[in-house]
């Protein structure tokens, strides 16, 4: 019995060091070139550097053209308070309708407002004075943003003409808002840890897509064929080095996360490494699968884009979940990079529990251990 | 030196042509990949927010909170839960089930009649800063609306004094995939010409087909004209798939002019593919050359064009990047061309600058093409 | 034709300076060990590389100022296939013909003529990925002569090809010679340079011979010598003969060996059976260079003699390869014995690289069994295949890791552990004298010192079995008996080899034979065995490669008679 469990030790200490050997073959395969090292670390850091900042929805810096025809004092008034508001950066004043007209045509300006004659004399009468409102649609979702800043301001002055008015309006009701996890609503928190997942699966799955692809052009592969490693060795010594890489670049993106950018970091850092793991783990079978199928290392290259675009784009990172359609939402549930960054954002800024964390890793298991089935399958029946 | 042979120059290109039919994964990037995204343009992925989860936390029941409550519930904008249980809400604030949450306090009509100041609170998730912005902002807007309301109800003969009248040119209900389906060309161009050539090139060094072309007459500029021509025919052919798409399942408007879409295309297309043959000039290794494109091409193009995030919105020293790239100048006019019709002041600039762009890879790469090894 | 070269050095010097001009209307020989500066040249005198000091004029043009008049007059063949495989046989022609301002009636001619030459007319619509290499090296000439070149430049043509494809190439280039063109032929074949008019033999970027062959050959006149030996003595023999000092060079010749004494060598009576024979180049080659390797092959000498095992090392049973219609492999059947070396001849395309993938598990027969040691390679466990070695024609190493890393990757992947491991790796760095070259990347190695690497990484945990394909292909003669040295050792200490080869020098050493053709065995045998059967009054002594090419067309002729029958 024992001899017999010393036998099985032994083997497995046989088949250990063998794919050992292959991990540290890839990785050096992969980092020993100067080229190629540059190529895969460095990108990442700029790509967070650039994307963080240049990623957000918000509409700052905002260029406003007014054309009035009005010289009354209400009319000013108003234009100065835009001009005192933080989110309008120029205010360009035109004299004639065309000029204005053109600079939203050329979008020098996204909105501009019309003043009419009579502007100021309806308002002094108690009377109503209609304001024009261009916006420019090309930029619709900036637009729909710049609107809700003026119609805040231009409601205020509305109360505040009503009171010198002597009307009795009850006093503007403010508003004292709370940011959980991000006092400040600052994008650099949200940004940056997703970029950290964004950027590790692009790098898991490059990775992964060349390493099979690769051997095949250059021959090798065959070498490794006939070596005594099993097919599933061989797999994981594939799998094994683009986690391995990754799991390094994003702790390397994380520590600038926190240095950097000052992101605060509340959670688990086990947590999120096991989930990262799960991630990295459904990513892999992904780049695996793509390898498998491919011929060449051009096809395994544009096969990882025709995935990586889309699942970018529905990934919540560009454009929030909850504004897709409803039928397409649960779809997004398939996608990894979802739940992960859900995991992502939550260890960096909320301190999420691990049940919480669990609730979210779970789906990811499934669609990793569906991934690399469907890649070992492909990887077998590629070999007959 | 001898004569530009045509001859030499189309039996290059139809090698090169029929390289592209036959390898599958060019027609996925060139047809497919352009299709998927269309799809994800016009019917998933939007900019427009609606019916954002808000909970909304009753300390107060009288009339005066149900009115503001029934303010919130008016709006498109929200998908109100009404709540009077604190704790719940926050849980699913924290949870994610819900962007923010609005709390009418108590005692919030006393304070109002009594004229006192009343804040009212709303806690928002900052992990999700663009809807929590969103929330914010019509919080306050439906908040601020409801308070002038309140006033005009109380006082029948007062007017507002100023009435906006937003109109929106262009785009009058503000459809975000009438921005994003155009601007999602200049992604696939920059996909077929910079990333598609690099590689093209990249595999002709590696499998050697380029040192028996090298030996042969053809002339180094034959060559590159004759890796132009079929990815910029390709580029097109992939752009006027995805302008038919638009307009007609998507309901897209075009209203500039086809032959503008097709210069500027054309423009951006140069400096696309000069980029590629760039980046081919400096590497022969494939992963490289995808790891270049990817950063001189795909990014800019996805994030520096203006086509999802504001550029004047940018911190100025990335401003001044996206200047640099060609896509900028190509989103602007594309969204012009399918929106607003030509815009000379837009176009003739943009094009301009795309080509001055264009001719500096293209020269670039053409001096750097040697038929040599070394 | 006026041909001056001065090459100067480049980095570490891959051409030295020198000076020489090739004649016109000739088939001059480029011959040297590896990396001595063979494909540098080809690459200057095409005008893909800039020599750093001096000119090179063909025909009068400057390669440096006036390349685009040398291309129109020059035919080019890389030594890497360079001809797109996506593309057809005929769309490979057409953008070639094109490329040289070929149109119409004359282009339409031009191809039939190649493609009658190169017989490669009913191919014409196969992709050239789908071509076996010996017509894939045909089409590449074909292309190359398409603008009826003036001077026509061969980088190592005949690498991979079989002996009758070799000799259908040769025919065909010595016939664009008898037309006027002047062809510079790079090889590491030294039978073509001893046919070609004149030869440069470089080593090192030096040129160190210039001139007819027959004037290098003379140098060993009456220094050569053939020996019979008992076939299964010949190794033994070979390795007691090399330990002679007097000896410069020794290899097998099926149940002769072959023999080169040094200059003050005299045949003593106690080596009177031995009968002088003619020189060949390949003997002047070796002598000039400074002689082959002594016998001994320090590697086998350390390897510990292998336990006889009661099964076959190799059985093949009724093996059977289908590719859809197309049967690959039919019906093979064979075993070899422990301590044999059992080659697989024949021509490209013929069914020898389907047979030797399913013998060592990398393809599943469509029928029968490949069974090593007993064992199902393609089921078996890894325990089966770590008794096996491989080495590959491409010399499959990783190429952007270093020698170290190889190594280590190597003897990991065969589960060497611990102390053992460290060991080997320090045993193979000593024996294959790499230490040298420890950190620098195998792919930029001297292919002498690829191959050995390869071999290295295929010995060290000691196989019972070991699968050569096409070892030594584009390896020159030094390190080629370098490599048959080794693995003459390793037969003695009982390891079984398993070879596929076009080179018949290599297929001389084997001792049995399955000469492969349409899927068939058509033949199995000793080489004497097989010469034997083919031996006529016309072909009274002849060689293997005789032997191959009467074999094929004795098949040939049968399959005629078969299908008259019909």
């Amino acid at each position: 019995m024992i001899k017999k469990l010393a036998l099985r030790f032994q083997e497995f200490q046989t088949i250990r060091l063998r794919i050992k050997a292959l991990i540290i073959k890839e990785i050096l395969a992969v980092l020993r070139d100067k080229k190629s090292r540059f190529m895969l670390i460095l990108p990442p850091l700029i790509q967070l550097i650039i994307l963080s900042h240049a990623a957000t929805l918000d509409v700052t810096n905002i260029s406003l053209a007014v054309y009035n025809q009005d010289s009354g004092w209400y009319s000013h008034e108003l234009v100065q308070r835009i001009k005192g508001s933080p989110y309008f950066l120029h205010v360009y004043e035109f004299k004639n309708p065309q000029e204005a007209k053109r600079a939203i045509d050329t979008q020098k300006v996204i909105v501009s407002l019309n003043f009419q004659p009579n502007f100021s004399r309806l308002i002094a009468a108690g009377q109503s004075a209609p304001l024009q409102v261009v916006l420019d649609g090309r930029k619709s979702n900036a637009s729909q943003i710049v609107l809700g800043y003026l119609t805040l301001i231009l409601q205020e002055f509305n109360v505040d003409i009503l009171q010198y008015q002597g009307v009795e309006v009850v006093h503007p009701i403010d508003i004292e808002f709370r940011s959980f996890f991000n006092p400040n609503i600052d994008y650099i928190y949200f940004t940056v840890p997703s970029l950290v997942a964004i950027l590790s699966m692009m790098l898991a799955l490059t990775l992964t897509s060349l390493s099979v692809s690769r051997e095949r052009e250059s021959g090798t592969f065959d070498q490794l064929l006939v070596s005594p490693l099993q097919p599933w060795q061989i797999l994981i010594g594939k799998m094994m080095p683009a986690m391995i890489i990754s799991i390094v670049e994003s702790t390397l993106l994380m520590i600038l996360a926190v240095l950097l950018f000052s992101v605060p970091f509340k959670g688990s850092l086990v947590l999120l490494y096991v989930s990262m793991i799960v991630f990295l783990f459904s990513i892999v079978g992904i780049g695996l699968f793509i390898s498998s199928i491919s011929h060449t290392q051009q096809q395994s290259i544009l096969g990882s884009f025709v995935f990586m675009t889309p699942v970018m784009l529905l990934s919540g990172y560009a454009t929030p979940i909850e504004n897709m359609p409803t039928w397409l939402q649960p779809f997004t549930n398939l996608l990894p990079i979802k739940h992960f960054f859900i995991i992502i954002k939550g260890i960096f800024l909320k301190n999420m529990p691990a049940s919480e964390v669990w609730l979210h890793t779970w789906p990811m298991a499934l669609i990793a251990l569906f991934t690399l089935s469907v890649a070992g399958w492909m990887f077998k029946r590629r070999l007959e | 030196m001898s004569q530009f042979s045509f001859q030499r120059f189309f039996a290059y290109l139809q090698k090169e042509g029929k390289q592209i039919l036959r390898d599958p994964s060019t027609i996925l990037i060139a047809f497919v990949l352009p299709l998927i995204m269309i799809f994800i343009f016009g019917y998933g992925v939007s900019l427009d927010a609606d019916k954002v989860p808000l909970g909304l936390l009753l300390e107060d029941t009288s009339p005066t909170a149900r009115s503001l409550e029934n303010a919130f519930l008016g709006t498109h904008y929200f998908n109100v839960t009404t709540s009077y249980d604190r704790l719940a809400l926050e849980e699913a604030l924290t949870g994610g089930q819900l962007r923010g949450i609005v709390t009418i306090p108590q005692n919030f009509s006393q304070n109002l009649l009594r004229g006192t100041v009343v804040p009212l609170q709303v806690l928002l998730d900052g992990s999700e800063p663009n809807t929590a912005r969103f929330v914010l902002n019509y919080a306050q807007g439906v908040v601020s609306n409801w308070g002038l309301q309140q006033a005009l109800e109380g006082n029948p003969s007062t007017i507002l004094p100023i009435i906006a009248e937003p109109r929106v040119w262009f785009n009058e209900d503000l459809k975000s995939r009438y921005v994003l389906l155009p601007g999602s060309i200049a992604i696939i161009m920059s996909l077929i010409g910079t990333l598609l050539t690099a590689l093209v090139v990249a595999r002709e060094w590696e499998r050697g087909t380029m040192e028996a072309m090298m030996a042969t007459p053809l002339r180094i500029q034959e060559m590159l004209l004759a890796k132009l021509v079929p990815y910029f025919l390709l580029g097109l052919g992939s752009m006027a798939l995805c302008v038919m798409l638009s307009t007609t399942l998507f309901d897209v408007p075009f209203r500039g002019s086809y032959l503008i879409l097709l210069l500027s295309t054309s423009a951006f297309l140069l400096a696309a593919l000069g980029l590629g043959l760039l980046i081919s000039s400096t590497t022969r290794n494939q992963l490289v050359a995808s790891q270049i494109s990817i950063m001189t091409g795909f990014l800019p193009a996805f994030v520096l064009s203006g086509f999802i995030f504001e550029i004047s919105s940018m911190p100025w020293s990335i401003q001044a990047l996206t200047y640099l790239f060609p896509p900028r100048y190509f989103v602007s006019i594309l969204q012009s061309s399918f929106l607003s019709g030509t815009i000379w002041e837009i176009v003739l600039p943009d094009i301009l600058i795309m080509l001055l762009i264009a001719c500096f890879f293209l020269g670039i790469s053409a001096l750097k093409s040697v038929k040599r090894l070394d | 034709m006026n041909l001056t070269k001065n090459f100067p050095g480049r980095e570490r010097p891959a051409l030295d300076v020198f000076t020489a001009s090739i004649r016109k209307g000739i088939i001059t020989g480029l011959v040297g060990p590896d990396g001595a500066g063979k494909t540098t040249l080809i690459r200057l005198i095409a005008g893909l590389l800039l020599p750093t000091q001096g000119h090179i004029h063909v025909l009068g043009l400057d390669t440096k100022t006036e390349t685009n008049s040398l291309h129109e007059i020059t035919g080019y063949m890389p030594q890497k296939f360079g001809l797109y495989e996506d593309l057809t046989v005929i769309e490979n022609l057409n953008l070639y013909a094109s490329l040289h301002s070929l149109k119409g009636q004359e282009k339409e001619a031009t191809f039939d003529r190649m493609l009658t030459f190169t017989s490669l007319k009913p191919f014409i619509h196969r992709l050239a990925a789908n071509l076996s290499g010996g017509m894939k090296q045909k089409l590449g000439l074909a292309c190359a002569l398409l603008g009826q070149p003036q001077v026509l430049l061969l980088d190592e043509p005949s690498v991979g090809v079989d002996p009758l494809s070799r000799r259908e190439l040769w025919k065909m280039v010595q016939d664009l010679v008898h037309q006027g063109i002047t062809v510079i032929w790079s090889t590491s074949y030294l039978d073509e340079a001893d046919k070609c008019q004149e030869v440069l033999l470089l080593n090192e970027g030096k040129l160190l011979f210039y001139g007819p062959p027959q004037e290098l050959t003379h140098r060993v006149k009456g220094r050569v010598f053939q020996v019979s030996v008992p076939l299964h003595e010949r190794r033994r023999a070979l390795k007691q003969l090399l330990a002679r000092p007097d000896i410069i060079d020794g290899v097998i010749q099926g149940n002769k060996i072959r023999l080169v004494g040094s200059p003050s060598f005299f045949l003593s009576p106690t080596d009177s059976h031995w009968q002088p024979t003619q020189p060949r180049f390949e003997d002047a080659f070796v002598d000039i260079l400074g002689g082959g390797t002594k016998g001994k092959s320090a590697l086998a000498e350390k390897m510990p003699l292998k336990r006889i095992r009661e099964v076959e090392p190799i059985q093949a049973e009724q093996l059977t390869k289908q590719f859809g219609h197309f049967i690959a492999a039919n019906n093979i059947s064979f075993i070899i014995k422990r301590g044999e070396i059992f080659g697989l001849l024949g021509p490209n395309g013929a069914g020898k690289s389907t047979i030797f993938k399913m013998l060592c598990g990398l393809l599943q027969p469509t029928k029968g069994r490949a069974l090593v040691s007993g064992l199902d390679l393609k089921t078996a466990s890894s325990k089966a295949r770590s008794r096996i070695g491989y080495m590959a024609q491409k010399f499959s190493l990783y190429s952007d890791l270093s020698v170290k890393e190889n190594l280590d990757f190597f003897s990991g992947a065969y589960g060497l552990q611990g102390k053992n491991r460290q060991e080997k790796i320090d045993q193979m760095i000593t024996l294959f004298d790499l230490s040298f070259y420890l950190n620098n990347n195998a792919g930029l190695l001297p292919l002498g010192y690829k191959q050995r690497l390869s071999l290295a990484c295929a010995v060290m945990h000691e196989p019972d079995v070991l699968f050569l394909d096409e070892p030594t292909s584009g390896v020159d003669p030094l390190t080629r008996r370098e490599f048959w040295t080794h693995i003459n050792g390793m037969v003695e200490k009982g390891v079984t080899i398993m070879v596929t080869t076009h080179f018949m020098e290599e297929a001389e050493y084997c001792d049995r034979i399955a000469f492969i053709y349409g899927g068939l065995n058509i033949a199995t045998g000793t080489p004497d065995d097989l010469k034997e059967s083919v031996k006529t009054k016309d072909l009274l002594d002849p060689t293997l490669e005789d032997t191959f090419i009467a074999l094929i067309e004795r098949s040939d002729a049968l399959q005629r008679q078969y299908e008259g029958q019909q």
